[in-house]
């Protein structure tokens, strides 16, 4: 039985690498599709950069600290503000020595990186993960190493596994919104309010979209029409299309993402649609522009803050450096930082548009 | 282990005959009519071509290390950071050996990161765990194998007696396969609490992790598959020239069903590693796995259109890629120009690895 292929043929097929290798290198970089976005963020990144704290003594010059800084991929305006803004407050310490590790949504990835920041023995992790749950095994090794850990954002499934948590307050974002609606209903309980969430399955929507609701019951309104979008422009448009379709009057819109807002704006746009307000989330610096600019439906954003990043870097170094935070009676950092959700309108949007991130 | 081994050896031309398994896109034709064209202008021996595609790998993999140790010094050259290279590549190498052989076969199978998700689901479910539990870990270790095993046959059946073309029904899969991944898992993050599978899968064997171990040990096994048995010889045959192959007497169908069953099985395991490394099971593990593993594939040497291939060389693809993205880490350096000098490494070693076997071709 002949199973064999010719000599001619096999070694007659050497361009298809070069083609191959093309096509890679297209993809691979197609992985990090936001790299050209992250890059315009640190053109104009004096208005991303974290807003300078009140000088005090724990900003003075200590001990050179090691941190290590893991975030998920900038797919997102939002994550990519969060790594730019750790990077900004890199340069304004001479002290604080940090690794950024490539933005990655792969968790064998990620975790990798986090031994590489154990083997070389840092002084802290800061970690985002991709997804708590699944970066829990290594932060906790990282503690046994005696590495303190601060989990940013998405919590991790074990109390033990960091020192420090920095939070936003999805549940408080509904509810800032809410009480925005209500404030503007004025008492008004059959105002038609509509909602369009974020990825529907996360935890993080969900909590929103309770916040939401528990804040409207209080002055007797409720959800009347509900979609869900995923973080993108193209499901906003998509989603706000739909939706406005179907609704042919609606008094307010609660919107919970301002990087998909941008397509449900588009969409708003396109069917001729003003006679409502429309609330954002996130606080992207576009929206508080349309805030500013007061002509459009988009009249108030709630933020979530993406300075989160920053904020355990710097929770990372006083802890290491065995300094408290100096506003607080406490001689140690706390177990866990919950950021408020503000709401942002024409009224105070001078106040926020400078700490905004570029979507 | 030698490359020239891995080389199936001289038989009658046959390249007239139309690949009916692989991808027959435009692009192909004019790859192969390029192909052609250079053949033309040189003899010489394949066994020192093949040798040379090898040497590029490992002039490229020693540059990365070069570069490693230069920048990092003793921070990239230790014990720990070895072993976290390992670690990292084990994962995307067991899939890499797996799609080794769909490539050689002529085939692609762009599902690979989807079923290990679906699989890292399954095998991690609410019933499955409580199974586990009830009777033995190996429970949700034989659910993995199956649901990787089972995605596998459905590609390979349809690809091979429903003649869709490959990068379809893997395209195909790949959307369904995660999509019902997130179903059964309602997109959120499963975590593994059967202790008997997590002390097992967190094992050191002789202080080197059991998922380094397992790696090692598919790559053995792949490499004994293909240059060792009949499977291995039918498998390049089939990718070389379907038909030639099928008037060899080569069930051609039923190998090519065979081949996705074994990358299936491979993602099975995946599925487990990922289960074992991150102590959860989600429908967002191995996102681009896909991409990562036909990138270390080509690299090593596999030929997109099928025929031949090497186990030797896909392990090389894979470590490259994971000692590429150490070096990186250790370096500090920004994810986009990671990204970019990533490109110029590939691009860079496969032309290197085309001088080498050009060079040693001609002489």
């Amino acid at each position: 039985m002949r199973l064999r292929t010719t000599t001619s043929r096999q070694k007659s097929r050497r361009y298809p690498g070069l083609v191959v290798g093309a096509v890679a290198v297209l993809a691979l970089t197609a992985c990090t599709g936001s790299a050209e976005d992250a890059a315009n963020d640190d053109n104009d990144s004096s208005s991303d950069a974290a807003p300078a704290a009140a000088a005090g003594s724990n900003d003075e010059s200590g001990d050179t600290v090691t941190i290590g800084f893991s975030a998920p991929a900038a797919d997102h305006g939002w994550m990519a503000a969060i790594t730019n803004n750790v990077r900004d407050l890199a340069d304004q310490y001479d002290d604080l020595d940090l690794q950024i590790a490539e933005g990655t949504n792969d968790v064998n990835l990620q975790i990798s990186q986090v031994e590489t920041f154990i083997n070389d023995g840092v002084d802290a992790i800061v970690l985002l993960p991709f997804d708590g749950a699944a970066m829990t095994p290594v932060a906790l090794k990282a503690m046994e190493a005696g590495i303190p850990v601060i989990n940013v954002d998405r919590e991790f499934d074990d109390p033990n596994a960091a020192r420090v948590t920095v939070l936003g307050d999805n549940y408080g974002m509904g509810v800032s919104a809410g009480q925005y609606v209500c404030e503007q209903a004025d008492g008004n309980t059959d105002a038609v309010v509509a909602e369009i969430a974020g990825i529907d399955s996360l935890p993080l929507t969900q909590d929103r979209s309770q916040g939401f609701e528990d804040a409207l019951a209080e002055c007797g309104l409720d959800v009347d029409a509900r979609q869900a979008a995923e973080f993108t422009v193209e499901s906003g448009e998509e989603v706000a299309s739909n939706l406005l379709q179907a609704e042919k009057k609606i008094d307010f819109l609660w919107n919970h993402d301002d990087d998909q807002g941008v397509g449900v704006l588009a969409a708003i746009e396109s069917a001729g649609r003003d006679e409502f307000t429309m609330i954002g989330g996130a606080g992207s610096a576009n929206a508080m522009r349309e805030i500013q600019d007061g002509s459009g439906v988009l009249k108030a954003t709630v933020i979530y803050p993406s300075t989160q990043g920053a904020d355990g870097v710097k929770l990372a170094r006083l802890l290491v450096q065995q300094k408290a935070m100096s506003d607080l009676v406490e001689v140690e950092v706390p177990r866990e930082v919950q950021l408020f959700a503000p709401v942002v309108t024409a009224d105070n949007v001078d106040q926020y548009i400078d700490s905004a991130f570029e979507s | 282990m030698s490359e020239h081994s891995t080389t199936p050896g001289t038989g009658p031309d046959l390249t007239g005959v139309e690949n009916t398994v692989g991808p027959t896109s435009d692009t192909v034709k004019v790859e192969q009519a390029a192909a052609e064209s250079e053949r033309t202008s040189h003899g010489g021996g394949l066994m020192s071509g093949a040798f040379g595609r090898n040497i590029g790998l490992v002039v490229a993999l020693l540059v990365i290390c070069v570069v490693g140790v230069a920048t990092a010094g003793d921070r990239f050259a230790s014990v720990d950071n070895l072993v976290t290279i390992l670690r990292l590549a084990s994962i995307v190498g067991v899939v890499s050996i797996g799609m080794t052989f769909v490539i050689i076969s002529g085939g692609i199978d762009l599902s690979v990161g989807a079923i290990v998700a679906l699989a890292s689901v399954w095998a991690s479910t609410y019933a499955t765990q409580n199974m586990a539990e009830d009777t033995s870990w190996l429970v949700m270790v034989f659910v993995a194998l199956a649901v990787g095993g089972a995605c596998g046959l459905v590609n390979g059946v349809l690809i091979a007696y429903g003649n869709v073309v490959p990068f379809i029904m893997t395209l195909a899969m790949l959307a369904s396969a995660r999509g019902l991944a997130e179903i059964i898992s309602e997109r959120r993050t499963q975590i593994v609490r059967v202790e008997g599978f997590k002390d097992f899968w967190s094992a050191d064997v002789l202080g080197i992790p059991l998922l380094v171990v397992i790696f090692a040990l598919v790559a053995v096994a792949g490499w004994l598959l293909l240059n060792r048995t009949t499977f291995g010889r039918r498998t390049l045959a089939v990718g070389g020239n379907p038909e030639a192959a099928r008037l060899a007497g080569i069930n051609v169908k039923r190998h090519t069903t065979l081949v996705y069953v074994l990358v299936g099985v491979c993602c099975g395991l995946a599925a487990l590693m990922y289960l074992a490394r991150t102590s959860t099971g989600s429908s967002t593990h191995g996102t681009l796995l896909e991409l990562d593993a036909i990138a270390a594939v080509v690299i090593g040497g596999t030929l997109l259109t099928g025929g031949r291939g090497t186990i030797v060389g896909t392990v090389f693809g894979v470590l490259i890629f994971s000692t590429l993205s150490n070096v990186f880490v250790l370096n500090n350096q920004d994810s986009s120009t990671q990204a970019v000098a990533k490109g110029l490494i590939i691009v860079v070693a496969v032309l290197l690895q085309q001088r080498l076997a050009r060079r040693s071709v001609s002489t």
